[in-house]
């Protein structure tokens, strides 16, 4: 087990991937070297716990604002690597602002960002991330975008941004897919390492609970409809130019 | 050595001298002078001066910030301190120590941008969720909004608690000359054993306003209870001026308390004996010395500028020992010194 992650046992439902993401941050943070002098800001949602999981210093912000949390304990300690763990509900909707300015701003910490298209922790209401057609418990007819608005892509908005340093889209679903979704992570943290601004990491996400799905299902779901709309890949990357 | 200073400057200057070099803020009218000096002089000390997208984002940043052990502070006027309640909340939940500054102005709502006392209840009472408290200091000059920064900051240290400088308009806006306090080393604060600093050979530290189990969170309840009876037993400030023997006591802060100083002179020039208390902390609230005084006078007068809100806290300290007639202008209207003698002399039936 890598020395990041805590002896808590995961709180998370069977084929969540919130626990597999969980791992491969504790294995880039071990590979850097850095767990002694890295910040984790929890967020509101199904990951609130993410704070006690990891075996470094920590805490738990408001629905959403983790980016301003992580842009004071950052303004404060530059020399502490600081990252974010947030829902779709968290990021794309009570949150919108405060991403879209930590990002604007080039702060230097990480979002690692989980899209699950759903409300988790409140029992599976629409997100902005939900898709449409999707149903959920507050869109039991299905989403329809004359009344409920399209689903958000984040990473593409986001990576419109001069201060977004790295951006990049990733799931969990296959061996294959966690090695790529894994080197996106350490990408994005090595980012911020060389203090070359804000980096992000979506990871498209099962909610085999809210879905009503076994996790097989679950995941076969994620790649044939989320992964369409939501395309893999890299949005931003100006380490280069920065570096 | 005294110098001229505006009011939410002044603040600001001692704010950096008392050792805080962290400013997280966004403009608001009254008050948009003390963001700008912040931005002007924070780099001068190596600080960092940040202006965040919004108030929501702006007490987000200081909680982050004061997770790390650092001095941190924000100033703001009525809307934008109801948009930070979500972030005290937290913070009072997570027992992080910051400073606010409160310049309020006339609402509700967007209201005026004139000098008001109407955020009373919201300072003192709550105005975010949860049983939670802060320390609430009231200047009434230029010259004491100075001296209180020290004590702002060295109390939410100490006890690991807010502390909102709660001024208006008039204090903010005005000049009057002033002398600063030496600067203080902002590495030289008491060693913070529970901020995040990084988990180098130690077990990691966690910061959080919550427990998911009621019998765990009522224990972290009782704790922040047990703080506040410290506060309340330590750290209760007031002035009293001519209060013994006099025909009436009236009861004021802030810039309030300043237009009653002035109405001394003038009830004296009339044969009328008047004493003013002045609470300086408006929580904890002096009710001990309130009730005390209450044995002295039949009547102790309250003059706000707002409708009655600290009224409430003088109707709980005289606790029917004495009469208490009330006089307040509110939405940014500032009484006149007549009309503050007016109405002491109806209080006592001139
Ligand atoms: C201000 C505020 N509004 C609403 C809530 C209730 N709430 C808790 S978690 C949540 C949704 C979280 O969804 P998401 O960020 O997608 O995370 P997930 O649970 O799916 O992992 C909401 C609305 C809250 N805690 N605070
Ligand atoms: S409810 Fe969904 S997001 Fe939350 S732990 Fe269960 S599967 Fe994961």
């Amino acid at each position: 087990m890598p020395d990041s992650l805590s002896k808590k046992e995961f709180t998370y439902c069977p084929g969540c991937h919130h626990g597999i993401v969980h791992r491969l941050i504790a294995e880039v943070i071990d590979e850097l070297g850095i767990r002694e002098k890295t910040l984790i800001v929890a967020p509101v949602g199904c990951s609130v716990f993410a704070y006690e999981f990891f075996n470094v210093d920590g805490t738990v912000a408001p629905h959403g604002r983790a980016p301003a949390v992580a842009t004071g304990m950052k303004r404060a300690t530059p020399d502490k690597i600081v990252f974010t763990y947030q829902g779709d509900g968290d990021l794309a909707s009570i949150g919108t602002a405060e991403i879209v300015h930590a990002a604007n701003r080039g702060e230097n910490i990480t979002t690692i960002f989980i899209n699950n298209a759903v409300y988790g922790m409140t029992g599976g209401q629409m997100a902005p991330t939900t898709l449409l057609g999707q149903k959920t418990t507050t869109t039991p007819y299905g989403r329809d975008a004359k009344a409920n608005g399209y689903p958000i892509r984040m990473s593409e908005m986001l990576s419109t941004l001069a201060g977004a340093a790295y951006i990049e889209r990733v799931m969990v679903t296959t061996p294959q897919n966690v090695i790529k979704a894994k080197r996106a992570i350490k990408k994005a943290f090595e980012t911020q390492i060389k203090g070359l601004g804000f980096s992000l990491v979506e990871v498209l996400s099962t909610c085999p609970t809210n879905w009503g799905k076994s996790p097989v299902e679950a995941g076969k779901w994620l790649e044939e409809n989320m992964a369409k709309y939501y395309p893999l890949g890299v949005y931003v990357d100006r380490t280069k130019e920065a570096e | 050595m005294k110098m001229l200073f505006k009011g939410s400057e002044a603040i600001a200057e001692a704010a950096i001298r008392a050792g805080c070099r962290l400013y997280f803020g966004y403009p608001i009218t009254p008050q948009s002078e003390l963001t700008e000096y912040m931005s002007r002089r924070l780099p001068e000390v190596e600080g960092t001066f940040l202006q965040a997208e919004s108030e929501v984002a702006t007490v987000n940043m200081m909680y982050g910030a004061s997770c790390t052990g650092r001095r941190v502070m924000t100033s703001t006027s009525s809307p934008g301190f109801s948009l930070m309640m979500e972030g005290v909340s937290y913070m009072a939940g997570a027992e992080l120590p910051a400073v606010f500054v409160n310049v309020v102005r006339g609402g509700p709502g967007l209201g005026d941008i004139q000098p008001a006392q109407s955020d009373y209840f919201q300072a003192t009472k709550g105005g975010g969720h949860g049983d939670y408290r802060m320390i609430v200091l009231a200047p009434h000059t230029i010259q004491e909004a100075v001296d209180l920064m020290n004590l702002a900051f060295d109390l939410a240290d100490k006890y690991r608690m807010l502390v909102t400088i709660l001024a208006d308009g008039m204090l903010g806006q005005m000049m009057e000359p002033v002398e600063f306090p030496p600067m203080r080393d902002p590495n030289d604060v008491p060693e913070k054993k529970w901020a995040l600093t990084g988990a180098k050979g130690r077990e990691p530290r966690k910061v959080t306003s919550f427990d998911i189990d009621p019998y765990e969170l009522e224990k972290m309840n009782l704790r922040y209870q047990a703080t506040y009876k410290k506060v309340e037993e330590n750290e209760v400030r007031y002035e009293e001026m001519n209060t013994e023997g006099a025909d009436i006591i009236v009861a004021a802060y802030g810039t309030m308390a300043r237009i009653v100083k002035t109405v001394i002179h003038m009830a004296e020039e009339e044969g009328i004996k008047v004493g003013l208390f002045r609470p300086i902390t408006l929580w904890p609230f002096p009710y001990k010395r309130l009730n005390e005084l209450a044995d002295t006078v039949d009547t102790i007068l309250t003059v706000e500028m707002s409708y009655g809100q600290m009224l409430e806290d003088v109707k709980l300290g005289v606790n029917g020992k004495a009469k208490t007639p009330f006089y307040g202008r509110s939405a940014g209207v500032v009484p006149t010194p007549t009309e503050v003698l007016d109405a002491i002399k109806k209080a006592i039936g001139r």
